[in-house]
């Protein structure tokens, strides 16, 4: 098994007040079939045994469906080989002697918690905004009552993949989190079941966007380049169009209420 | 202790309807007097908050991950079973029944297996109406393919996502009610003790994980969907965060845990390849629809694996369980595994593995037909293991996957606690010795969306709530112990990480009871499971301090619960001297090395009490009666 060198200049800020700094870190015997999280667990038992504070990162399944991990190697996110999660991103992709650069996400909308670990509830705010069909349990009807045409979906299933790991966000010069909400928005738009809500949906969540302090979408497309997922930009023309349409057509609800 | 299970009286098919109707209810109105917690947000707490909030309770909800949406429930791929036939292969109701109940070994309860059968109809549709992507024909109709144990077409997916897109659409309802203001959501935030008042569990003692605040929350009743255990091992297919500590807290309050030593471990999953090795990855047991499963006929051939010619490789299972083949139960095709293996015809670099083929689905179905029904499992196949598995079979080898042991709960999901229910995963309910694949997402959401909303009702409204402020003594104290517990933590400064207390006991767990166990083994293992526990507790290395992010606290304070319940699990499998499911005593096997039961001695669920600290914990037994299924050696050949 080869064993690799590698300089590691990672990200270290103590508190969200800190202001942060690169600190270089030297690391021998790795090995090109561990993980990229596997490495700094490596690392960071190394770090615990000389007595100091090992590297805070967010993590989870591992198996890059949870969307905890995530951050930028060398100005990439989610590091260089694409449509991977750093957790399953192998050290195969790199070569010893390498130094690589590891940042947290960087943008307004998602404050930098500690090291590598950032605040991404902004995320879950959007989904609040109209990011479900509203449908109580129990009142659904039989599964097959309404058919959906193959295509749709499983353009619907390709967009619903999105695991809100912010990478998008991190990648776009706008900090825009265009991608994440379009994924939603075609996910649940594409589908009947999301057709009552759908351009309520679309103009909520856009602007809880906005609200949020992520930027707009200008096209530049690095959302999809580093999307683990491969969501495609697709998204955001299809977004585009609901939220106009929503946008356009949109009244305030008329508050009749019961009678009897 | 008498262990009540409170199931109801009739036939079968009429138990759920009839305690449904005699439960009593909390009128509309009522229910916003109501407070719940519910601690985690996987499939069966995640849904179970929506329900509750959507009925109108205030619901408290608490996951030690950044969002709800990312707990463990998202990583499950193949599917979830439910008995619509809508293949018109012979399915129904009491056919999910009768294979959860076999497929279990003859260990799980009836009626819970039964009720769990009957839901499962109205998850889909649910799981449909919220937009869940489920596969779909041309038509426009739902998609099904076939899972271990069953000889039907009833399994629902989403790509190989199934568990992410299901737990989605629970999240998305979640996150509906708490923009209603209908759920206080409490993020990176770990339950640490629960709160008993007057033998009724009343709340939750909770560590903010950003700041290390302790905090005190109180409730009229606590639902824990944490989900399982499989980390006591290390190494398993869980998130790296799944623990066992809500869960343990409880029981060492109080909940009795039944059958720790039932754990499941998973045939396919990607070999181990070094000691930095942080977890092991499934690859889906729906791979096994196409996928077939061999091993060299000779010992210790290295030849590559496209070279080596038909008549010279063993479709192991295929040929000793021709009905089922590639689909046989979970705990049946590990061991075969490990029993190739064990006779060194095992692959790859460690002896370890076997293959896992595609080429005869490629030749059969075209590459594009395989991609789309497993494209996204193969790509994460070639980056982790670095080979392409279109033109070199994959190497596969067991490892631990799922829990089937858990707190005891009666039919109502009740532990042995009043007021503490406990859904999922975290239960020990409706799987037995084994659990069936495409049951568990299954399980979490009937648990979630429809058992609880009726069962939590009736517990309230057959109960008086006094008014519990947070400053009550049985509050605080539970408040001043986890302070003491993580300053100790803290104090302790000795030379080890914590992970490499965690590996040790992984190895001490695996080696003696995983996929084989004997008395000599086990025995031993306790004994080194408690030199464990007593060098953790006075030679561990955590550094930082309590009031930040600290994820070595974090870690330290679940692995120090897993060292407990590793005893127990090692004490529950010396205990049960048969062999059963996936707890397989090597003592007690059939002729042809399958696992031998012992109904007339071992036909109970064991629950177990917590003594006090460094007391033998008490045994009581919950017998099962098996008035559908009648018990047989279970013969998937």
């Amino acid at each position: 098994m080869s064993s690799m060198k590698m300089t590691l200049n990672i990200w270290r800020q103590k508190s969200p007040a800190d202001t942060g700094r690169m600190v270089k870190y030297q690391l021998d015997n790795v090995s090109e079939h561990m993980s990229f999280l596997e490495m700094l667990d490596v690392l960071n038992e190394q770090l615990i045994g000389k007595g100091e504070i090992p590297i805070a990162f967010d993590h989870d399944c591992r198996e890059g469906i949870c969307g905890s991990c995530g951050f930028v190697i060398n100005g990439v996110a989610h590091g260089p080989r694409g449509g991977t999660t750093i957790c399953q991103l192998h050290m195969r992709e790199f070569k010893s002697g390498d130094e690589l650069f590891i940042e947290p996400w960087r943008a307004k909308a998602f404050p930098i918690i500690k090291d590598l670990v950032v605040n991404r509830s902004a995320f879950d705010r959007i989904i609040q905004a109209g990011g479900y069909v509203s449908i109580p349990t129990g009142s659904a009807p039989d599964g097959n009552a309404i058919p959906v045409p193959k295509k749709e979906s499983d353009r619907a299933m390709s967009a619903a993949t999105c695991i809100g790991c912010g990478a998008c966000v991190a990648a776009c010069p706008n900090a825009s989190a265009s991608l994440f909400t379009a994924a939603k928005i075609s996910h649940l738009g594409l589908l009947p079941q999301g057709q009552p809500e759908r351009y309520d949906r679309a103009v909520k969540m856009v602007n809880k966007a906005n609200d949020e302090g992520f930027g707009g979408c200008t096209n530049i497309g690095l959302c999809e380049a580093v999307c683990p997922k491969h969501i495609s930009l697709e998204n955001i023309a299809r977004m585009n169009r609901d939220f106009t349409v929503g946008a356009w057509s949109y009244r305030e609800a008329t508050g009749d209420g019961g009678g009897a | 202790m008498e262990l009540d299970p409170r199931i109801p009286a009739g036939p079968i098919e009429q138990r759920w309807d009839n305690c449904k109707f005699d439960m009593k209810l909390v009128n509309p109105a009522n229910k916003r007097k109501y407070n719940i917690i519910v601690v985690g947000t996987g499939l069966a707490g995640g849904a179970a908050a929506a329900s509750l909030a959507e009925l109108g309770y205030n619901v408290k909800c608490f996951c030690f991950q950044d969002s709800p949406r990312r707990a463990h429930s998202i990583a499950a791929q193949g599917g979830i079973n439910a008995a619509k036939n809508y293949q018109n292969d012979g399915d129904s109701i009491y056919r999910l029944f009768y294979d959860t109940v076999k497929g279990g070994d003859f260990r799980a309860r009836e009626s819970n297996v039964y009720r769990l059968a009957q839901i499962s109809v109205n998850i889909i549709d649910q799981a449909v109406a919220q937009g869940v992507p489920f596969a779909r024909e041309y038509g426009g109709t739902l998609a099904n393919r076939s899972f271990g144990g069953a000889q039907v077409s009833r399994t629902f997916y989403a790509r190989g996502q199934t568990g992410q897109q299901l737990l989605l659409g629970a999240y998305q309802s979640l996150e509906r009610q708490i923009s209603l203001g209908k759920v206080e959501m409490h993020t990176r935030t770990e339950m640490l003790d629960l709160i008993v008042i007057d033998g009724r569990a009343r709340g939750i003692v909770t560590r903010n994980l950003l700041t290390g605040a302790t905090d005190v929350h109180i409730a009229d009743a606590v639902i824990v969907g944490t989900g399982g255990y499989g980390n006591v091992y290390y190494l398993s297919t869980n998130a790296k965060g799944s623990n066992t500590t809500a869960i343990w807290r409880a029981h060492k309050r109080g909940a009795l845990f039944a059958n720790p030593c039932f754990t499941q471990i998973h045939p396919t999953c990607i070999p181990v390849s070094g000691d930095y090795q942080s977890k092991l990855t499934l690859m889906s047991e729906s791979l096994r629809n196409d996928g077939r499963i061999w091993v060299p006929k000779k010992i210790g051939d290295t030849r590559s694996p496209q070279t080596i010619p038909e008549d010279e490789r063993d479709y192991y299972l295929e040929r000793a369980y021709p009905s089922f083949g590639n689909l046989v139960p979970r705990d049946v095709a590990s061991r075969a595994a490990k029993r190739l293996c064990d006779e060194g015809k095992g692959v790859g670099p460690t002896g370890l593995g076997v293959y896992l083929d595609f080429s005869d689905a490629i030749k059969r179905l075209g590459q594009s037909a395989v991609a789309e029904r497993y494209g996204n499992l193969f790509e994460m196949y070639e980056r982790i293991a670095g080979e392409n598995p279109y033109e070199v079979p994959m190497r596969i080898y067991p490892a631990i996957h799922y829990t089937m042991g858990g707190l005891w709960v009666d039919y109502q999901l009740q532990s042995t606690i009043p007021g503490l229910f406990v859904l999922g995963e975290a239960n020990f309910s409706d799987h037995g010795a084994n659990r069936l694949g495409a049951s568990a997402l299954m399980q979490g959401l009937a648990d979630g969306y429809f058992v609880i909303p009726y069962t939590v009702g009736n517990y309230l409204a057959s109960n008086k709530f006094d008014k519990v402020s947070t400053d009550h003594p049985a509050a605080l104290a539970a408040k001043a112990e986890v302070g003491e517990r993580v300053k100790k933590l803290l104090s302790i400064k000795g030379k080890r990480t914590v992970d490499s207390f965690h590996r040790e006991l992984g190895k001490i767990i695996w080696d003696y009871c995983g996929m084989a166990r004997t008395e000599k083994g086990l025995t031993e293992a306790i004994a080194k499971v408690r030199a464990l526990k007593a060098e953790f507790w006075t030679n561990v290395n955590v550094l930082g301090t309590d009031g930040e992010l600290n994820q070595s606290l974090e870690k330290a304070g679940r692995v120090a619960d897993f060292i407990e319940l590793g005893e127990l699990m090692c004490i529950d499998a010396l205990d049960r001297k048969e062999s059963c499911g996936g707890h397989f005593r090597e003592e007690y096997q059939t002729p042809d090395g399958e696992a031998q039961r012992d109904d007339e001695a071992y036909a109970y669920a064991a629950a177990w009490e917590f003594a006090g600290e460094g007391k033998e914990p008490v045994l009581h037994k919950e017998k099962l009666t098996f008035e559908y299924v009648h018990p047989s050696q279970r013969s998937y050949k």
